[in-house]
């Protein structure tokens, strides 16, 4: 594929707002997980909140999309100079030209959960649940063109945990096909019950903080994140980007619905495709952010998966173990998480691990170091069985 | 601008059994006369996703399969975008149900199918198919927005089919009354960038906005209207006519998607 430049991006997670505090938190080994305290969620395990969404005020033209997921799209909109940079981009190719295609899992569910509460004596909901603007899935990207006066094409993609991985590569496509010249592409998703009780249902919930790639493993800790970043096409004369996305992946598993095929086997076509799409070779992957949510089965498939395409020397590790897994939001996180590990020369440590899991191969790195990235390969996987790998490149 | 060749075309929603019988009523062959949607059962499915598949789950794989039986096509080699307003919307009320009583106990098969790419796992599982899928979400729009993915995807791998599949369900109530979507309805193309054999050719493009094509039935235009995925009638009628013509189909506000639809 042709490269695409990553012109501005910014995350924010547990660990804090913008770039520059996870940049520090990834350096000092810190996470954002602790004890739930969330809303009065009765389950033994960590979260990673983001602290000050409650607060978070909408635009009053804005209002009927408040919920705590738009909330958190508000708070990331606003760091890192975002939205200065989208509005140029929109000055620049027209507002019909900029799309907005955004990965959520989940988008305002717990909106709705609180309006199942607050049933009238018929049971109908109450007059100020709006389903268009807080529900509906693909309310994040109206929500979020709306922020940003961008009229392209705009939808969610919304295939769990890979959903904010793909919309890259679905900008990507529209950018060559010459649909768009720019793209607001990431993913955000926030806390609600449906994901914590529903992971816990399914046995997948770690009661402590997650340990990915640790020999006792035992479940994931969910996060809530949202991540953005401004995609545009490669121009003769335009200033230096902060990284290029050189090459996507996808694939199914065609399997099972909430277990990986065991080999592997989706994640080595996803990888594989990714790195034939930027022109690499596995050797050319300096680290790879794992998805690693720390479940016995995901960690062990994944492990596979990479033994299968890169061999046992390439380092990597998982961030989740700081952020959580923050779902839909998870590969736009991990996107920019790699990318500021490119510009920074920084490899992360992945947190939690006590006792490396002898039956896994990976070069697991455990605690941040620096050294020269000039390619980061990006792994997300979801529910469904849905793949995708991301490379990214260093500006220079 | 992207071309996409039709090779297949799968159908059912109120009074629209399958292509074969809703392309009478869809041509003016025969007159359309709305009833309540049957989905015929997931023949596909290995029998333990079958007892676990839901609604949308089932006609999401009704019309994916007849379009690909009428394409011709091997389902496992197909990339798929599964475009759906909703999602399912009854496994969506029964979560929230559950989730606002004392004890909060949640199925487990219920939250795996609470993901929007459910359909598409279960499609995927069925056909045992390894390519490329996405899952998306427009809200009114999503059939337009699939059309778009589904370009891109011809864009990327053009030796491979692409299945595009359009479908939604209802919500029970309270949620019905906040979005009220009458019936379910399915629409699903097998789309390829070359036109051998093709049903018909279609160039896609944004434009400015423009108000949508409507249907040229009366009781269809009101199904157009009442659910999102039959935002793809317009279109299927031309196709089902035999005719060429333009259709516009709502993209988002500040943006039409316009289709022209030849005869290939």
């Amino acid at each position: 594929m042709k490269p695409v430049a990553i012109t501005r991006m910014t995350v924010t997670s547990a660990l804090g707002a913008g770039n520059e505090t996870h940049l520090q938190a990834l350096r000092d080994g810190r996470s954002g997980l602790a004890p739930c305290r969330f809303e009065d969620v009765a389950l033994t395990c960590h979260v990673g909140e983001v602290a000050g969404v409650d607060a978070i005020a909408l635009p009053a033209e804005l209002e009927a999309y408040d919920c705590r997921n738009h909330r958190l799209a508000w708070l990331g909109l606003q760091q890192n100079g975002f939205r200065a940079a989208v509005r140029a981009a929109r000055e620049r190719h027209g507002a019909q030209r900029v799309a907005v295609l955004l990965g959520s899992s989940t988008s305002g569910i717990l909106q709705t959960e609180h309006a199942y509460r607050r049933r009238g004596p018929d049971g109908a909901l109450p007059d100020d649940f709006h389903y268009a603007e807080t529900h509906n899935t693909g309310s994040l990207a109206r929500f979020v063109a709306l922020a940003l006066q961008l009229e392209g094409p705009q939808w969610v993609v919304s295939t769990a945990c890979s959903s904010s991985a793909k919309v890259f590569a679905a900008a990507a496509r529209l950018m060559e096909l010459g649909w768009i010249d720019a793209a607001v592409v990431g993913g955000v998703d926030s806390l609600c019950l449906t994901t914590l009780y529903g992971f816990n249902s399914l046995e997948l919930l770690s009661p402590q903080i997650c340990r990915p790639w640790d020999a006792g493993r035992n479940g994931l800790s969910l996060g809530e994140a949202a991540a953005f970043a401004l995609l545009e096409r490669k121009e003769r004369g335009m200033a230096e980007p902060q990284a290029w996305l050189l090459g996507t992946g996808e694939s199914s598993d065609g399997f099972h619905m909430s277990s990986p095929l065991p080999d592997g086997g989706g994640a080595v076509a996803a990888m594989q495709q990714a790195l034939a799409g930027a022109g690499l070779q596995p050797g050319d992957i300096d680290y790879i952010n794992l998805h690693g949510t720390a479940t016995h089965n995901n960690d062990a498939a994944e492990d596979r998966a990479v033994q299968t395409v890169f061999g046992p020397a390439v380092p990597c590790s998982s961030t989740k173990g700081a952020t959580g897994h923050t779902l839909g939001a998870a590969g736009g996180v991990e996107a920019v998480l790699g990318v500021l590990a490119l510009q920074h020369g920084l490899i992360p440590g992945g947190l939690n691990r006590l006792h490396p899991d002898a039956e896994l191969q990976s070069n697991y790195v455990d605690h941040s170091r620096a050294a020269p990235l000039r390619h980061v390969l990006s792994n997300s996987f979801g529910f469904g069985g849905s793949n995708a790998s991301l490379v990214f490149g260093a500006a220079r | 601008m992207s071309t996409l060749f039709v090779q297949g075309i799968g159908l059912c929603g109120p009074g629209l059994a399958d292509w074969v019988q809703g392309a009478q009523a869809l041509g003016g062959h025969a007159a359309y006369a709305r009833t309540a949607t049957a989905v015929p059962p997931p023949a596909r499915l290995p029998a333990a996703e079958r007892r676990r598949a839901g609604a949308a789950i089932k006609i999401a794989l009704a019309v994916a399969d007849e379009a690909c039986r009428h394409g011709g096509i091997d389902p496992a080699l197909a990339a798929t975008v599964f475009a759906s307003s909703s999602g399912d919307g009854a496994n969506c009320h029964a979560l929230c149900e559950a989730l606002a009583g004392n004890d909060r106990l949640v199925s487990p098969t219920r939250f795996t199918n609470s993901v929007h790419n459910a359909a598409a796992g279960y499609w995927h599982i069925a056909v045992t198919g390894r390519a490329a899928s996405t899952s998306l979400c427009g809200f009114d729009t999503s059939f337009a927005a699939g059309l778009i993915e589904a370009a891109g995807q011809l864009h990327g791998e053009p030796s491979q089919p692409v299945l595009l599949v359009a479908s939604d369900t209802p919500y029970p109530e309270p949620l019905h009354a906040t979005r009220p979507l009458p019936d379910s309805l399915g629409v699903a193309l097998v789309l390829r960038p070359t036109g051998d054999g093709a049903v018909a050719r279609l160039v896609i493009a944004a434009q400015a906005p423009q108000p949508p094509t409507p249907c040229r039935d009366a009781a269809l235009e009101a199904l157009r209207q009442q659910i999102p995925a039959a935002r793809a009638l317009p279109l299927l009628e031309l196709i089902a006519r035999g005719e060429a013509g333009r259709v516009v189909l709502d993209c988002q506000p500040g943006l039409s998607l316009r289709v022209d639809i030849h005869r290939s």
